[in-house]
């Protein structure tokens, strides 16, 4: 475990003058992550999307790492070549083979969820040595705020729309974590930005196996929430007190729940986690109590599902 | 490296790096998007327990740290969003609407 | 001193040779018929010890060239191979290692595109990446293949060019069938290949660079295109020097086309690959009649040889292009297009006619390219009108 004070001596591999909107919940989630390098050197990769295309408009770039975005759906497959070229050039004697280089790729949950999931699976297959952090907000952003198989379900967006028939997304959530889980890759972990003790530990030990993990980082964003901007990481923490987003971690198969302080019996009703959001709004109007009430079920479901996973 | 790009408006077609790849990686701190800010932080030296909570969750990396302390801002990169004043726990940090002086946007 | 070794062998065999001889770092390789035999003796070198590239076996061709940009990005030599569908699969990321600027090496054994499925031979899958910004080269035989395969190498990582090639040969024509080729020595071929020195690598960790940045709102999108297409001009000449240079080597010609009997043909077919062969085989028998006729391969297909076209087909009355691919709703097929813009600056007007052919492996008999040579003495002397595009042999 590194404390505060000693991450403060590791460099910002994230440079300030990027175009992500205020109070992003993306950026914070690559600082604390990057910050688990920990001085080792690091190429990342990045999927196309808000972060991507904030960081790296042309002349100006955030990343003082080497860094490739290819497309949408292949941030896995990209960073695993640059990876095979590292082991390649190793072989070839152009590259020392004791030289220590660690590759992450970072998508969005459009990004990985969706398009991305079968370069990501094929990639966690292969058993490159590489991180995968998807920062999940829930929705596509940077067209739009368009629903993807991330966005909770009853949650407004501009393609699940809330109307004389429609409220909002009908279907549930898709579990990406435990689908990673299911690759028997040596790390997996779902971490919060709000929690960066947790998130930043978390990251150190994904850097540290030999071989691929992935780190799924609740990130939220204020624009497609319709949250202030000052409330990101007050909005992700109240996600892990109510348990829509249980923090746990699966080491060589071995699932163990990160979140000791949140149970069945004191986690929060989901409507503290619903409430403050505007994409929730119509939820708390007359006629959905159902709604909500099943939404509420979901989030039960789902924690005790990972609860019992961890032996809890 | 630096990569001086003052006259980039006059580059012809051929005179830009191959496949638009940016060869000075992190000169986005050349980049000014403080001006898109309608409040700054202010932090209280007295109240500060020094926690570094402010920097570990700001999202445009503009808590300047050394030797474990806050120091400053970077008002070149801050955006004003409000996220430490939210997280701070000895409510040290407070945002004040932004004067008229704002720095030059590239 | 080079020395060759004279081998019965397929066109897959060679194309694996000659990847091997090239020595890359890395090969993100998927599996689709015709493709298959080349990664398959691939990842037996790799098994062996033979090659010291770093196997990738990805999970679909959109994997294979999204991998393939990122290692090439980090500095490597990479080559990779596919076919058909898989080529249709990488649409995307063919543009996006040629914007890059990624001296990626892509064998394609060319076959049709569904629908219906089919698995055999024609053009459609490369001509349908012919606006991508690659380097496209054909091959008539296997020994082309083998020949055009490690010359790619050379063009691609060519500081003046700078993009990736894709070379091909006809799938199960040219792939499968059991053909006389000549092998250079190892020691030759990597001598002549030479190692790649990346410019901008994103292992180079002493200077992180940034691939892939947005050029949008405003950026110079449109200067970084006009950049790319000066390098494709550009790679005219490197085709043809290294091309050259082979040829010393080996003794066996290299240029953008490769023409036969024009010296005085009063006809001529155009064609590209292994019907290339049938084409000369007919005109061979017209001429020991006495005919005027001849025959132009194109070799190179980006870029397109206009200024060798127009002085190969200068002064002839009729010109017969074969074109195993279609462009649905065109005047004619994709190398129909090239052609008769090529023949625009002629100061005469030569008459042309497109013959669609061979689509999905269809039987390209000897018959049907006599009527073409027919179809153009008729035309040359006046007694017939050119026609419209003819779909030779269709029933
Ligand atoms: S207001 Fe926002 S951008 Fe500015 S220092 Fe605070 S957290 Fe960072
Ligand atoms: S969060 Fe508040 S108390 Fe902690 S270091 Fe920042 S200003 Fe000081």
């Amino acid at each position: 475990m590194t404390t505060i004070r000693e991450l403060s001596h590791r460099e910002d591999l994230l440079e300030g003058g990027h175009r992500l909107c205020a109070g992003c919940g993306a950026s914070i989630a690559v600082r604390q992550v990057m910050l688990g390098a920990g001085g080792t050197p690091v190429v990342v990769g990045c999927a196309t999307g808000c972060l991507e295309v904030s960081t790296t408009i042309y002349p100006y770039s955030s990343w003082k790492t080497p860094f490739i975005h290819n497309a949408f759906e292949n941030a896995a497959a990209t960073v695993s070549g640059v990876e095979s070229a590292f082991k390649g050039l190793q072989r070839a004697g152009k590259i020392p083979a004791d030289k220590k280089a660690k590759f992450i790729a970072f998508g969005g949950d459009g990004g990985t969820y969706d398009i991305g999931l079968q370069s990501l699976s094929g990639a966690m297959e292969r058993g490159h040595d590489m991180v995968y952090v998807c920062y999940d907000n829930g929705a596509y952003m940077n067209t739009g705020i368009q629903r993807s198989s991330a966005t909770p379900m009853g949650a407004w967006a501009t393609t699940s729309e809330v109307g004389s028939v429609g409220q909002g997304k009908p279907q549930r959530r898709k579990d990406l974590t435990s689908i990673m889980a299911a690759h028997n890759i040596p790390y997996v972990a779902q971490a919060s930005i709000s929690d960066w003790k947790d998130l930043t530990s978390k990251a150190e030990k994904a850097f540290a196996v030999e071989g691929p993990a992935f780190i799924n980082v609740f990130a939220p964003c204020p624009r497609g929430w319709r949250i202030p901007y000052d409330s990101t990481v007050e909005i992700a923490k109240s996600a892990v007190t109510s348990a829509f987003w249980p923090l746990f971690e699966v080491v060589d198969g071995e699932w163990i729940y990160t979140k000791r302080s949140v149970t069945r019996e004191n986690r929060k009703p989901i409507e503290e986690f619903l409430k403050p959001q505007g994409r929730f709004k119509h939820l708390f109007k007359p006629g959905n109590e159902a709604l909500l009430a099943q939404v509420q079920t979901e989030v039960d479901r789902n924690f005790d599902h990972i609860l019992k996973r961890c032996g809890l | 490296m630096t990569w001086d790009i003052s006259k980039i408006d006059e580059w012809k077609s051929d005179e830009f790096p191959r496949g638009a790849v940016i060869p000075d990686s992190g000169n986005s701190r050349d980049y000014v998007t403080g001006g898109w800010r309608s409040q700054r932080p202010v932090r209280d030296d007295a109240k500060c327990t020094q926690c570094l909570f402010c920097w570990i969750y700001c999202p445009d990396s503009s808590v300047n740290v050394a030797d474990e302390k806050v120091t400053d801002f970077n008002l070149n990169h801050c955006k004003g969003c409000g996220v430490c004043a939210q997280v701070c726990p000895a409510d040290a940090i407070t945002m004040v609407p932004e004067g008229c002086e704002l720095p030059e946007v590239k | 001193m080079p020395t060759q070794k004279t081998l019965a062998v397929t066109g897959n065999t060679l194309v694996a040779e000659a990847i091997r001889q090239c020595s890359p770092d890395v090969i993100p390789a998927y599996p689709i018929t015709p493709q298959t035999t080349v990664v398959e003796e691939l990842a037996k070198f790799v098994a062996n010890g033979r090659m010291h590239a770093e196997y990738v076996n990805v999970e679909s061709e959109h994997s294979a060239m999204s991998a393939a940009v990122g290692a090439s990005a980090a500095g490597a030599r990479v080559a990779t191979a596919t076919s058909s569908q898989g080529l249709a699969l990488m649409w995307e990321e063919l543009h996006i290692a040629a914007g890059l600027r990624l001296p990626i090496v892509m064998f394609n054994a060319n076959r049709a595109l569904a629908a219906p499925i089919n698995i055999h031979c024609d053009h459609s899958d490369v001509m349908g990446a012919r606006d991508t910004g690659w380097i496209i080269l054909f091959a008539e035989t296997a020994q082309e293949a083998y020949d055009n395969t490690i010359m790619s190498f050379r063009i691609a990582e060519h500081p003046e060019v700078l993009l990736p090639v894709m070379t091909t040969a006809d799938g199960f024509i040219t792939t499968h069938s059991i053909d006389r080729a000549q092998i250079m020595d190892d020691e030759t071929v990597a001598a002549f290949v030479g190692d790649y020195e990346p410019e901008n690598a994103l292992l180079d960790f002493g200077k992180p660079v940034t691939h892939g940045s947005f050029a949008g709102l405003g950026g110079p999108y449109f200067e970084f295109k006009n950049s790319q297409r000066m390098a494709i001009e550009r790679a005219r000449d490197v085709v043809k020097s290294v091309g050259a240079e082979w040829s010393a080597i080996t003794g066996r010609p290299f240029g953008m086309v490769e023409t036969w009997g024009m010296e005085d043909a009063e006809t001529a077919i155009v064609v590209i690959g292994s019907t290339a062969g049938n084409a000369r085989h007919v005109a061979r028998g017209l001429r020991a009649e006495g005919k005027k006729v001849g025959v132009v391969k194109v070799r190179c297909f980006r870029p397109f040889p206009y200024a060798e076209l127009a002085a190969a087909l200068k002064g002839v009355k009729a010109v017969a292009v074969m074109d195993r691919s279609e462009s649905f709703g065109a005047e004619g097929g994709p190398l129909f297009l090239e052609v008769r813009s090529a023949l625009y600056d002629l100061d005469e007007r030569i008459p042309v006619v497109d013959y669609i052919y061979g689509l999905g492996g269809a039987d390209v008999k000897i018959e049907l390219i006599d009527r073409v040579f027919a179809d153009l003495s008729d035309i040359a002397s006046g007694t017939a009108a050119p026609s419209g595009l003819v779909y030779l042999g269709a029933r």
